[in-house]
């Protein structure tokens, strides 16, 4: 998170942690384990009320943000998010606000209205079935017949697939992305629940067999979407990474304060050299993961060129290095850590679970060693 | 002169671009000098520190030379936003490398610190003109890491003070100028409690210089000798028996490294002094793998870590500057970047496959990457092991207790100081 927040940024933060506190703790999380959904409606229309669902949709929409910068902003509820392990389609719901309000969607009003308020949520139907899974492949036929569009693939994992009352879904047309907004329950679409390494968030399966929308729920124009997937990529890995970064810190804290409490061969695990060490290069890790993530949610808020950088920079770091220290935390508590009772998998799930979310770390390292060669080899 | 405090930073950029576009080379394509490479004469090394100094006499006539320094000291008495922006603006121009650490920080911060006004009014000045380059006196061949510990002796005679002693990793002390140097002034207090700090010239009766060849022939740095050196007790810096509470502030500043606001880095210039990540692209292209996945990783691996470097010294040094973080928060950046330094010297190795074992003058980037990486090692070392680093964020950062000090409350005379002394 960044060190220096304005009073208005830091009053929202806390009042969002706060809610998160009251809402969904520890004891909330577990119970809802089992909940299909993963989270009631009441909260997320506590937090939409808040503001966590307006930040990137402009005034004309009824949205606003603090800063002027929604996606600083947002990055904040995310990092908070992050740090209870909060659920809540936080992450799809915003990008699909954004790509609405950006697209002119006045055929839109409504469904954003919804979106704003909590009311409804939306998810964004992106990655498809491996082998075609790799990070932007999109393979999913959209195709225009007179009035209508026609939909034929399948995506996963959907997040709040099955809680969602509409989907943004990314297809081809041709050589290019057409995005459509299709509503659940649509003739042709179904959604199966998958399982997952997390405890708070549900992913689905969703079909589409001949799903046929009217024309105008073509988000922008058929067949140029590309740049707008890419914008869209690029703030699921600004939110993800906020979102990831705040599980460190959570788990770092909880490891701190447990190498202080817990004594072995009558002293504290923190006095140990070989644990102070470990925890000194975690400290390395968290904070350079706080930097890199606030300079390339600072970058893509602003739009400047070096944003798919530090965007693919952020993502392979906290990515791997987060994992490490996330591990560590396990190591560093022993059995306990990697039992059910214990909190720190809350945490743990949240970062491994992003990690594999809108790119691996390999991936971005492939992007970034192609931005490598344009910028320095050309 | 002109008004330097003048204008905003718009202007500042301005004055800056036009003096930076009128009067400098663009950055040679050559290694930069602290990359321990062997791949210079003496005479290409001198002429290449003659060049530093007339930059650095340049910048100091265009009001551009000590940006963060205090007006009376012939600095600017600028921000660090104006520095930054002079980075900017060198971006990929020739600039005073050898004039930076360890001249300006640690030494020129250290005698703006403690030195007194008549020492900051004598040396400041020069060392913003060029015509000074110091080196720092602190690690002993018996010390390593344990700086405090210094055998080094300075005993009063009069108004003087005679040192005698050794020290250590001093990089080009043979065309240096000035040492700051830690000595031991009483023996019989606890070792923390018995050091002084003192200025002298380098070339003078007494003081040998001799250069160390490293492993891969590199001769940039240098032990020192000194035999009954004479210092006037107007060369002393900070108290009697103080020295250590000099010494802390002297190794924060070595730890802020190329992030403090008095030293001059261009944009761009890669961390350890060495180029990085886009060297390693540069690699991969002369090694003929840049279509190979693997290399291609490695590639964006090197990246990913240069950039957050860079990330992790802004924000340390944001955190520093606004208090928001201790003063220790610095060995942060010291050991993140001297891990990854030493993994990028790793991936530039591999990248060049069996050029890394032996190379020719015709293998572009590749040449050398075998020598890069049996010297990984030395961003780990130099400036303070990553070890200390680690005792410093856990102990200082965290608050982690401290490790048991056998030397702590004894008097210096009576520490063990190796195996046959600990015996007794």
């Amino acid at each position: 998170m960044l060190l220096a927040l304005s009073s208005d940024q830091e009053l929202f933060r806390e009042t969002t942690a706060k809610l998160l506190d009251e809402l969904v703790p520890v004891g909330e999380l577990r119970r809802l384990r089992d909940d299909p959904d993963g989270f009631d409606g009441t909260y997320w229309r506590r937090g939409a009320e808040l503001g966590w669902t307006s930040l990137l949709v402009g005034e004309q929409h009824g949205g606003g943000s603090i800063s002027g910068q929604g996606l600083v902003d947002l990055a904040l509820v995310a990092y908070e998010f992050g740090r209870h392990a909060a659920p809540g389609p936080l992450l799809v719901t915003n990008v699909v606000a954004a790509t609405l309000d950006e697209n002119g969607g006045d055929g839109f009003d409504d469904v954003i209205k919804e979106l704003l308020s909590g009311e409804s949520v939306a998810t964004w139907c992106q990655a498809e079935p491996p082998p075609n899974d790799g990070l932007g492949r999109t393979f999913l036929d959209v195709r225009v017949e007179g009035d209508d569009v026609v939909l034929n693939g399948v995506k996963r994992p959907v997040e709040s697939g099955s809680r969602a009352d509409y989907l943004l879904v990314t297809g081809r047309t041709g050589p290019g992305l057409t995005q459509v907004l299709v509503p659940a329950g649509t003739a042709g679409v179904s959604v199966s629940p998958m399982h997952s390494a997390d405890v708070t968030r549900r992913f689905s399966v969703v079909a589409f067999d001949n799903v046929r929308v009217p024309l105008h729920s073509i988000v922008g124009e058929a067949g140029t979407a590309d740049e707008q997937v890419e914008r869209q990529l690029g703030r699921a890995v600004a939110i993800g990474n906020a979102e990831a970064v705040g599980a460190m810190q959570t788990a770092f804290d909880m490891t701190v304060e447990w190498a202080f409490d817990r004594y072995s061969f009558g002293r504290p695990l923190a006095s140990y050299q070989e644990l102070k060490h470990r925890f000194a290069d975690m400290t390395s890790w968290l904070e350079a993961s706080h930097a890199v993530s606030d300079a390339a949610i600072g970058a893509a808020a602003a739009g400047v060129p070096e944003a798919p950088e530090l965007l693919s920079a952020a993502a392979s770091f906290i990515g791997d290095y987060g994992g490490d220290l996330m591990q560590d935390c396990v190591q560093i508590h022993g059995g306990i850590g990697v039992t059910f009772e214990h909190d720190l998998h809350l945490y743990l799930r949240r970062h491994t679970v992003n990690r594999a979310l809108y790119g691996t770390p390999a991936e971005h390292r492939q992007r970034l060693a192609d931005i490598v060669e344009q910028e320095d080899l050309a | 002169m002109s008004d330097p405090g003048v204008g905003d930073s718009e202007t500042f950029r301005q004055r800056a671009r036009d003096f930076v576009r009128a009067n400098l080379q663009p950055a040679s394509a050559r290694t930069p000098a602290g990359a321990l490479r062997n791949d210079r004469t003496d005479d290409e090394e001198l002429a290449e520190v003659a060049r530093e100094r007339e930059v650095q006499r340049m910048l100091f006539d265009a009001d551009l030379a000590g940006i963060c320094f205090p007006r009376e000291y012939g600095g600017q008495g600028l921000t660090p936003a104006h520095q930054k922006v002079l980075n900017e603006e060198l971006a990929g121009y020739e600039f005073p490398t050898r004039l930076q650490a360890p001249t300006l920080s640690p030494c020129a911060a250290v005698l703006l610190d403690f030195g007194t006004e008549e020492q900051k009014r004598r040396h400041i000045p020069a060392i913003l003109r060029g015509e000074e380059i110091w080196m720092q006196f602190l690690s002993e061949p018996s010390g390593g890491s344990d700086v405090a510990g210094a055998l080094t002796s300075a005993v009063r005679d009069g108004d003087e003070w005679v040192l005698n002693g050794s020290k250590i990793w001093t990089t080009g002390a043979w065309w240096s100028d000035w040492g700051l140097c830690l000595a031991r002034t009483n023996w019989d207090v606890p070792k923390h409690r018995g050091l002084t700090v003192f200025i002298f010239p380098i070339r003078q009766e007494g003081l040998d210089v001799h250069r160390i060849e490293m492993l891969n022939g590199s001769k940039e740095f240098c032990q020192e000798f000194l035999t009954d050196v004479r210092v006037p007790d107007s060369d002393r810096i900070g108290d009697i028996d103080d020295g250590w509470t000099v010494g802390t502030r002297w190794m924060f500043h070595e730890r802020m490294l190329t992030n403090s606001p008095l030293v001059t880095v261009p944009v761009g210039f890669g961390h350890g002094g060495t180029g990085v990540s886009s060297l390693v692209g540069v690699a991969a292209r002369d090694a003929g793998r840049l279509s190979e996945p693997v290399v291609r990783d490695l590639m964006g691996e090197a990246r990913m870590l240069d950039i957050v470097d860079r990330e992790l010294r802004l924000r340390i040094g944001e955190g520093i500057a606004t208090g928001s973080m201790a003063d220790q928060s610095a060995a942060i950046t010291r050991l993140f970047s001297g891990v990854s330094a030493s993994r990028i010297r790793t991936i530039g190795f591999e990248i060049a496959g069996t050029a890394g074992a032996a190379w020719t003058d015709d293998d572009g980037q590749l040449a050398f990457s075998g020598d890069d990486y049996l010297m990984r090692q030395v961003s780990c070392i130099g400036g303070g092991t990553t070890e200390m680093a680690r005792n410093v964020i856990s102990e200082r950062v965290l608050g982690m207790p401290r490790e048991r000090l056998l030397d702590r409350d004894v008097p210096f005379r009576d520490v063990p100081r190796g195996r046959a002394s600990s015996r007794s």
